[in-house]
């Protein structure tokens, strides 16, 4: 039986006379990989910073199992806990080396004593294949490094579900493939992960679901396959032509039916 | 004879050193109550704030000291050391508390965004990632304020605090050699910010984050 | 706060006469600074070895001792040398000199703002490097420097008022005087210092207009 972890109704969010979302729904269930889609600018990041609270919307709901977060007075610190997220930006604490960076959330947040603290973040860092850059700063590491250890501080949060801001748009190409690789791993591991991506490789090998954005609206979703092979609006269509192009890999996306 | 004045002058650098010593801290520490209130503060905190650093910059450090002095003097039995030091931290914590904004304002809100998104209360975040990174951030414009107190501190002289001042004008008074009392006043003075320069240079460097 | 109106209001044509002081010391000694200031920024930047060192040691040792201290070494001290000025003549001198070392910092920010690429083009087009000072980078450098420099007149402002206590009949000398009558000195200096807030209020809205008026369109400058 399938678990819903998160459930978002009718979101719905404005900055002044410009919309945002618009109305937006969405279901993620236990261990699935969803992968959102679309155009720049069209609130993708905006509706990650919605779940976790950082943003503040405008109408809708959004359930973590089954309890409503975003009503008034609940303890956003609290619901915080539960839910991981990666930024583009990396966003690593600069002044702390890449295991305190890790270590701080165990430690400051949930208030484990430091020796269960550090052992969680070795663990962790090591999951990420960083056991060895331990000691160093954010500064002495390279991109793809920092965002693994971002997605390590995430972890050691034992989040509900991870989000995942466009994790590799700010890499290097050469770098981009060590951060999916340990997202993919984290896919076949179980973990729940709701991502932005341009990365249409990945959103084909580990999605579960492919959810199309743009314009604030869902325009479609479906399985990876369905997606990419019987688009239903041509707007889907198109953006993945152009999309898959760019990076190359337009072979067999020419409408090409595998029937 | 000449070993002796040095003796007094020198007598009056330690007032001199103390008086900044305790000047410094304390505008610090009341600079960064008010930087974070003028950063993170609602309307009324930021907005309070933000008068004071406007009013405290503008009017002339004697000036504020005198008012401070009397204000101190008049309503507690303080010695004109205390009062001189407490109102200097005053007058230094407004200055203060603009390189303190300055460099919490640098450090970012993607680094506030982080914490709290691990589930950070704003005040933790503030406490364990904002103010260690702008410490570091603000040092050397801090460098240069310290500086500044420890040259202000010459206005304690008129409110009567025997340092490097009063002291070289007694000597003046006592030797008739004005130029000579007042040229060492001037050398100890310019010691005095050169060393503390290079101590500030090398604290820098201590606590520099690597790479960054 | 009625009384404190009237009181200030009483206090007033003493405050008038004072604040007619205060401004000439913070005007001729912001005019003497320039005079000197950029001189001593380009001889800094641009200078061989001795012009450098003279300008880095006028530099640091007026900006590196108090005021106060230049003051009483001026006022006090050049009598033994057979040198002796008058009260309003020592001040616009140390004030000068003191201004001149901090607003030759600023000078020297801006015109390394400026930027070496633009000496670069200047000499290749045949000018001598007092030509491209002249008409290349001071131009430019003296637009740039107009924020950071626009603290320099409150800077002066501020440091004139420790002229009383060489008894130059400034602002704070009034101020003394009535708090001595009124034997109401926290009053007294409250009032001086609103007169103070209000000088520095004008100046700064001078200041903001001429930045306005002076900015050349995509250049600026980042501090």
């Amino acid at each position: 039986m399938e678990n819903t972890i998160l459930r978002i109704e009718n979101l719905s969010k404005s900055y002044g006379s410009s919309t945002i979302l618009k109305d937006v729904n969405l279901t993620v269930n236990e261990g699935d990989t969803v992968v959102i889609i679309g155009p720049s600018g069209t609130g993708k990041s905006t509706l990650l910073r919605c779940i976790n609270l950082l943003t503040k919307t405008n109408s809708g709901r959004i359930f973590l199992d089954d309890k409503e977060i975003n009503a008034h007075g609940v303890d956003e610190n609290d619901v915080r806990k539960h839910i991981g997220m990666v930024f583009q930006d990396f966003l690593l604490f600069n002044h702390l080396t890449a295991l305190e960076n890790v270590m701080i959330g165990p430690s400051k947040v949930l208030k484990m004593d430091q020796v269960a603290a550090r052992e969680k973040a070795f663990f962790e860092l090591e999951r990420v294949g960083l056991k060895d850059k331990a000691h160093l700063y954010p500064g002495q590491l390279s991109g793809g490094q920092k965002q693994r250890v971002g997605i390590a501080r995430a972890l050691a949060m034992d989040p509900r579900v991870m989000l995942f801001d466009e994790p590799t748009s700010a890499l290097d190409p050469e770098l981009i493939g060590e951060v999916l690789e340990v997202m993919r791993k984290l896919a076949l591991e179980g973990m729940t992960m709701l991502v932005v991506t341009h990365e249409m490789g990945f959103a084909r090998e580990v999605a579960d679901k492919i959810v199309f954005m743009e314009h604030g609206v869902v325009a479609e979703e479906g399985a990876p396959d369905d997606l990419f092979f019987h688009p239903k609006h041509e707007r889907t269509r198109e953006f993945l032509w152009k999309i898959t192009e760019l990076y190359g890999k337009h072979d067999q996306e020419k409408g090409e039916n595998p029937e | 004879m000449v070993l002796e004045i040095m003796g007094y002058i020198l007598g009056g650098t330690l007032i001199t050193i103390a008086v900044t010593l305790v000047a410094l801290p304390m505008g610090l520490v009341l600079g960064m109550l008010f930087a974070l209130a003028r950063v993170y503060g609602g309307k009324f905190l930021s907005g309070f704030a933000a008068l004071y650093s406007t009013v405290m910059r503008a009017v002339p450090p004697i000036v504020l000291l005198f008012i401070l002095y009397f204000i101190l003097a008049g309503s507690i039995n303080i010695s004109p050391f205390w009062a001189g030091s407490i109102a200097l931290g005053v007058i230094s914590s407004s200055y203060q508390l603009e390189i303190l904004r300055g460099a919490v304002q640098s450090v970012g809100g993607g680094q506030m965004m982080a914490a709290r998104a691990l589930g950070m209360s704003r005040l933790t975040a503030i406490r364990h990632i904002i103010i260690p990174q702008a410490l570091r951030l603000a040092i050397p414009p801090w460098s240069n304020e310290a500086s500044i107190v420890l040259k202000d501190s010459s206005l304690v002289y008129a409110i009567g605090v025997p340092e490097i001042l009063r002291r070289a004008q007694f000597v003046s008074a006592r030797t008739y050699q004005p130029f000579l009392a007042f040229t060492a006043a001037a050398l100890i003075y310019f010691l005095l910010t050169f060393l503390s320069n290079r101590l500030l240079d090398r604290l820098e460097d201590k606590t520099r984050i690597p790479g960054f | 706060m009625n009384e404190f109106i009237d009181f200030f209001r009483t206090a007033l044509p003493d405050f008038y006469q004072g604040a007619i002081i205060t401004l000439k010391l913070t005007g001729v000694g912001l005019g003497l600074g320039f005079l000197l200031g950029l001189p001593a920024a380009v001889m800094r930047v641009y200078g061989g070895k001795y012009l450098r060192w003279l300008a880095v040691g006028y530099i640091e040792l007026f900006r590196g001792t108090p005021v106060l201290v230049q003051l009483f070494l001026v006022y006090f001290g050049l009598p033994d040398l057979g040198v002796t000025l008058s009260r309003m003549t020592a001040a616009y001198i140390v004030l000068g000199l003191n201004s001149g070392a901090y607003q030759a910092e600023y000078f020297r920010g801006a015109i390394q703002a400026v930027g070496s690429g633009q000496m670069m083009a200047a000499r290749a087009i045949g000018m001598s490097r007092i030509e491209a000072i002249r008409h290349i980078i001071l131009p430019q450098a003296l637009r740039l420097v107009i924020p950071a420099w626009s603290n320099e007149p409150t800077s002066l402002l501020k440091a004139s008022a420790i002229a009383f206590l060489i008894a130059v009949p400034d602002l704070m000398t009034k101020a003394k005087t009535v708090a001595a009558h009124t034997y109401n000195p926290i009053g007294t200096y409250l009032s001086v210092a609103v007169v103070y807030l209000v000088i520095v209020f004008v100046i700064n809205g001078v200041f903001s207009f001429i930045e306005k008026k002076a900015r050349i369109p995509g250049l600026e400058l980042e501090f």
